[in-house]
């Protein structure tokens, strides 16, 4: 879908991208970064509307420095930031967007009404857009991105702003757009937890630099971890060290939970071996008359791998997720 | 006891409701040449309104109204009293009703472009296969036609009049294609001067006093100008004060090329040669104007 060689851009006081290469097959790939990592600046120059200072790309099979216009044709692209008139309704806009596309009229109204019904907006298309909550205004926003039917979208930061329910939904949406639209997806993000569980494929930009890049299961898969939350009793008035010991005693190893979250102190993390791990655990809890406030399986977070494998500035900007 | 199980039929069959799921697109894509006409006419007919709320066709629709019923009343009389010429000549009714023409463009230009910027839809534009070029002439070409219908309209009003009360076909005819021909410059002059004003200014508010501004203060200011010259009597002076305002730019060049009466204090138009001048810096700002936009929205991208 997109492969990029040695591609680099500079700008006079700053270099946004830096002799980066990468490739990225179908299917949905983060580009994850912070913010001034050049993850703009390489949109920008894969829909051929910047000129890289050195290096090549390649979207679709297309060079983004002569073939522009026709990779624009079939690719859509998604804004972070607002760009909808208020005064127009989500279906006149849409349908203006398609005719830019190249859409012939019809085909422009069919696709919108279709377009804005896969993305969840039904009777309230016919009003005017400045009435719309964010999380319409960003459907709307990707139906644009989706009218002619690319072959490859660029979503970029499309869960910005939006509430813990509408980012869930936005995620959920993303992943229809390639298992079932049949459309590739490149969407960026600082937010690494979010594109653990949307992603088949992520990319880590940092500083113009690529960072890593690989499936998000090599990022993920290793071990599960377990957490767990006890209650403190009478008897036992620390009941996580309580917990630990026995655990101990029976030959598992485990671990306070890092970071500096409140609570975090409370869960310990264990590696599950299988389902005997579990069984274990509940009975040595029962055992010491504790209650077992939770149990959860760990994924380990890209975050994890992300901080370990760079210096620790990052973690502030790229913790969240 | 028919009627008690209606709901029993099978007839979900015709009014269920089918998800045909996802259907991609594989008809024709018109590409740039047919994006950018798309653009055009969008904006021709946003600038009359049509397309947007009833709110915004009230005033365009209403100067359009006011453009062309002093026309219609110019015939009226001509008709009633057989007169064998128009009051007004085809060049000069722009002239007169240059305020009019001045409130429509400062209404217009910024409707045209300022809400893209101000909702940052630019980059929507510049993310499909038009470049910028393409849309800065759809823009301006969209905004001259407005413009061109909406000073070209009284002319059509005049010159049938004119034939319907059998005045002098070959005279009326060429004055009727002078007057389109001095409306089709000023169009595209107030059509650049508006748009690039617009262009600087998202704030749509802004834009519509900065319009007017430039426009009314540049000729207010000339005229006053050419007033004094006039009484002291520099005469020779007037013509070239002229050049500094696009209303008697026009002006001056349809008196001086276009076979009209000038509107100049003491009726001091511009020469022929002068008059050739007038032309060229009109062609000169149109082009500059032209550039300036292409340079703005080089810089506004993505």
């Amino acid at each position: 879908m997109i492969a990029t060689e040695s591609l680099s851009k500079r700008f006079p006081r700053v270099t946004a991208l830096d002799r980066l290469s990468v490739d990225i097959g179908a299917g949905v790939t983060g580009l994850v970064g912070a913010n001034g990592a050049g993850k703009s600046t390489l949109i920008k120059i894969l829909l051929g509307l910047s000129p890289a200072t050195e290096g090549r790309a390649e979207v679709l099979g297309l060079d983004v420095a002569t073939k522009g216009a026709a990779i624009r044709e079939r690719v859509g692209y998604m804004p972070e930031h607002d760009c909808l008139p208020p005064d127009v309704s989500a279906t006149e806009f849409v349908v203006h967007m398609a005719r830019m596309s190249g859409l012939p009229p019809t085909a422009a109204r069919e696709r919108t009404a279709d377009t804005l019904r896969h993305v969840g907006l039904y009777e309230e298309r016919y009003r005017p857009i400045g009435g719309y909550s964010t999380g319409m205004k960003q459907r709307v926003k990707l139906a644009q991105a989706l009218v002619h039917d690319p072959q490859l979208v660029f979503l970029d930061e499309p869960t910005n702003g939006l509430d813990p329910v509408g980012r869930d939904e936005m995620l959920g949406l993303i992943r229809r757009i390639h298992t079932d639209f049949g459309i590739s997806v490149l969407v960026t993000s600082h937010l690494l937890g979010e594109l653990e569980r949307t992603c088949d494929h992520v990319v880590v930009v940092d500083g113009g630099k690529l960072l890593r890049s690989s499936s998000t299961t090599d990022f993920t898969q290793s071990t599960t971890t377990l957490a767990i939350e006890v209650t403190d009793s009478d008897e036992h008035p620390d009941g996580n060290r309580a917990v630990r010991e026995a655990l101990q005693a029976r030959g598992v190893d485990t671990d306070n939970e890092g970071g500096g979250l409140p609570g975090a102190g409370r869960i310990l993390l264990l590696t599950a071996q299988g389902e005997e791990t579990y069984d274990l655990v509940r009975d040595v809890v029962a055992d010491l008359g504790l209650g077992l406030v939770r149990m959860e399986q760990r994924r380990h977070h890209i975050s994890e791998v992300f901080t370990s494998s760079d210096e620790q500035r990052k973690e502030a900007t790229v913790h969240g997720g | 006891m028919a009627v008690e199980h209606p709901l029993a039929t099978p007839a979900g069959d015709q009014s269920r409701i089918h998800d045909i799921g996802y259907r991609g697109y594989d008809g024709p894509r018109l590409g740039r040449a047919y994006a950018r006409l798309s653009l055009y006419s969008q904006t021709l007919r946003g600038s009359y309104g049509l397309g947007r709320s009833v709110k915004s066709k009230a005033l365009p629709m209403l100067l359009f109204a006011v453009m062309c019923v002093p026309a219609a009343i110019m015939v009226a009389v001509a008709v009633a009293t057989k007169a064998h010429d128009l009051p007004v000549s085809y060049t000069r009714y722009a002239i007169i009703m240059q305020a009019v023409i001045s409130l429509y463009v400062a209404s217009q230009a910024p409707q045209a472009v300022s809400r893209d910027l101000r909702f940052k839809t630019i980059p929507l534009y510049f993310s499909r296969p038009i470049e910028t070029a393409d849309y800065v002439q759809a823009k301006f070409a969209a905004l001259a036609s407005a413009m061109f219908i909406l000073t070209g309209a009284p002319l059509v009003v005049l010159y049938v009049g004119a034939l319907l009360s059998k005045m002098d076909f070959a005279h009326q005819t060429k004055g009727f294609g002078q007057g389109l021909l001095s409306v089709a410059l000023l169009s595209l002059l107030f059509a650049g001067i508006g748009l690039v004003i617009a262009a600087v200014t998202p704030r749509r508010g802004f834009g519509i006093a900065a319009v007017i501004a430039v426009l009314t203060i540049s000729y207010g200011a000339v005229s006053t100008l050419q007033a004094i010259a006039d009484a002291q009597d520099s005469t020779g002076a007037v013509p070239w004060i002229g050049l500094f305002s696009p209303v008697t730019l026009i002006g001056g060049v349809s008196s001086a090329l276009l076979g009209g009466t000038s509107a100049f204090p003491g009726g001091h138009g511009p020469s022929h040669g002068q008059g050739a001048v007038y032309l060229l810096v009109i062609v000169g700002l149109i082009a500059a104007c032209y550039g300036l936009l292409l340079r703005r929205y080089k810089k506004v991208g993505l």
